[in-house]
């Protein structure tokens, strides 16, 4: 197995993992963190199977550096709402839909 | 080209150094430019006939990125420009100074409409899930925008959804870079081929269903009703009309470019799904409570009407179907949730139950209204009905009658839920009943969108011979 496909498969892995906990788990902070976890994995699958012959390709590196400025925007985002919910209702879970 | 994704940049971010409520007729005048920007475009890509393409700042793919405008974009972009430019005079009406839903509708709605255009514009896989980003947090702003927690409720949930669609498309594109070394759409559609590897396989399933997500197909749509039911009026016309489309213009770009070798094998599963979005998203806006809601679940169910087309593509009268049906419903959901908002402002009340009276002192808004719902009926002559008549012939060519079925009891659905609130609206009014005056522009722009839904049936000629440039 190459290294490129070890971090495929580790990324595989990740993402299934972070998916599950996003919509699984009711904790705000928690599904923040597997969002996180479940974007590390797409980069890492982006970045290990377009290594050829263990040398890097620097396009998938460029785009999981732009990738990583989405999620970090995403994620500054979801935690200012999740500071808004907590101050308004004291939850840090959400609250039932409406019917 | 640049223009239509500079310019919301430049405004947007204007109206945010200038503070909060700021930026009214800078986003005015510059979707007044972006509107002239768009028509000029499509009269270009008309009269060509052919796909233009423009390398940003002079490189081209694959190092740089490659903007590119064939006939399908052209139209999306006028719909974006056309439905943006009226709720831009409407918010302004809307928002009162110092209004702290209204505090960041101008800086948000320009970056919303800055990444739809660049969505419209990009060429490759990677460009789109970046745009697809931009419009999905920028909504999410939107939506938060009210503050209270019913709004940042319906945020969190919208975003959840938001990127769990994107993210399923990011690995999905990661998948077909590995595989094929390459993002952009034009070198890729002649590589994939139906006896492609199974990982190529695995990629567009992936990005199909999370661009499903995004698009609130049944069964992912329990994050619409609640995210679009709870804006502000402004804010619920601009994703239901325009959001919710974008995401459904990426997988018809896929599946017409790229994807068209797998796709023959899956195509009815879309349309299985249109179909019970069709009726369970009529069911509901049947049952809702609140008029809001009601229209949020008509969306639910007009978005099944675009599903439909799927088993009949690659043929140009399914694809015009569906880009009519996009069209008749965005001008009408933005006029129906513009209408909405004048009366909840002008009663004070959100409830179906209580709009008896509102015919008598908003009679404007309510023929906006009931125009709008002519549309969503399907009746002629509006664009519902060319997108209806368009869709139910291409169904009979190839002899898929289940497809005309679901689309004449979506028909009768929606006259079930429009007549419910104009039956109401007509009732007399309690006596103690007060009606805040509200301004005429916000009526007006009501009653503009809903005409334009209707006439736009008589134009649709026009537009769908746009669809065939460049395609």
């Amino acid at each position: 197995m190459t290294s490129g496909l070890l971090f495929a498969s580790t990324g595989a892995l990740l993402f299934a993992l972070g998916l599950a906990g996003v919509i699984l788990i009711a904790h705000l902070l928690r599904r923040i963190l597997a969002f996180n976890v479940m974007g590390s994995g797409a980069f890492l699958i982006l970045v290990g199977l377009a290594q050829d012959n263990d040398i890097p390709d620097p396009v998938p590196q460029a785009m999981v550096l732009t990738g990583i400025v989405v999620a970090v925007a995403a994620t500054a985002l979801a935690l200012a709402l999740t500071r808004r919910l907590h101050a308004l209702t004291g939850e840090v879970e959400l609250p039932r839909d409406e019917a | 080209m640049t223009g239509l994704i500079l310019l919301p940049l430049a405004w947007a971010s204007l109206a945010f150094v200038l503070g909060p409520g700021r930026g009214k007729w800078l986003a005015i005048g510059g979707l007044s430019a972006q509107a002239w920007l768009a028509f000029d475009l499509a009269a270009k890509v008309g009269a060509g006939g052919t796909a233009l393409l423009h390398p940003v700042g002079g490189w081209g793919a694959p190092l740089g990125i490659d903007l590119a405008a064939d006939g399908l974009s052209a139209v999306m972009l006028l719909l974006v420009q056309c439905i943006a430019l009226p709720l831009a005079i409407h918010a302004g009406a809307y928002f009162k100074r110092g209004d702290a839903a209204g505090a960041y509708f101008w800086p948000l709605a320009g970056f919303l409409i800055a990444g739809l255009n660049a969505l419209f514009l990009s060429a490759d896989l990677f460009n789109l899930y970046v745009t697809l980003e931009l419009v999905g947090l920028a909504a999410v702003g939107l939506v938060a925008a009210g503050g209270g927690a019913q709004q940042v409720a319906a945020a969190l949930r919208y975003l959840f959804a938001t990127l769990v669609g994107s993210g399923l498309y990011l690995l999905g594109v990661a998948l077909i870079h590995g595989a094929y070394g390459t993002v952009s759409i034009a070198i890729l559609t002649p590589l994939v081929t139906s006896d492609a590897p199974r990982l190529v396989w695995i990629a567009g399933g992936l990005m199909l269903a999370g661009l499903m997500v995004k698009t609130a197909l049944f069964p992912f749509h329990t994050w619409l009703p609640s995210a679009h039911g709870n804006a502000p009026a402004p804010v619920s016309a601009l994703l239901s009309a325009l959001v919710v489309k974008a995401s459904f213009y990426l997988i018809l770009r896929l599946w017409l470019g790229p994807l068209a070798p797998l796709t023959s094998a899956i195509a009815w599963l879309p349309a299985l799904l249109g179909a019970l979005a069709i009726l369970w998203g009529s069911w509901q806006a049947i049952r809702a409570e609140r008029l809001k809601r009601l229209i949020a679940y008509s969306t639910v169910a007009q978005l099944g009407y675009l599903f439909l087309i799927f088993p009949l593509l690659p043929g140009t009268d399914a694809l015009e179907a569906g880009i009519m049906q996009a069209f008749a419903h965005g001008l009408a959901k933005a006029a129906m949730f513009v209408a909405a908002g004048v009366i909840i402002e002008a009663t004070g009340r959100e409830s179906v139950m209580d709009l008896s009276g509102a015919a008598g002192h908003l009679p404007l808004t309510l023929f906006a209204f009931g125009l709008a719902g002519m549309t969503l009926m399907g009746l002629p002559p509006s664009a519902g009905f060319l997108a209806k008549w368009l869709l139910i012939e291409a169904a009979l060519d190839r002899g898929h009658w289940g497809l005309v079925a679901v689309v004449l009891a979506g028909g009768l659905l929606a006259a079930v839920y429009v007549f419910r609130v104009l039956r109401q609206a007509f009732l007399l009014a309690p006596a103690d009943a007060v009606v805040k005056s509200v301004p005429r522009r916000l009526e007006w722009v009501a009653f503009l969108l809903a005409a334009a839904s209707v006439l736009l049936g008589l134009r649709g000629v026009d537009l769908v011979r746009l669809l065939g440039a460049g395609a």
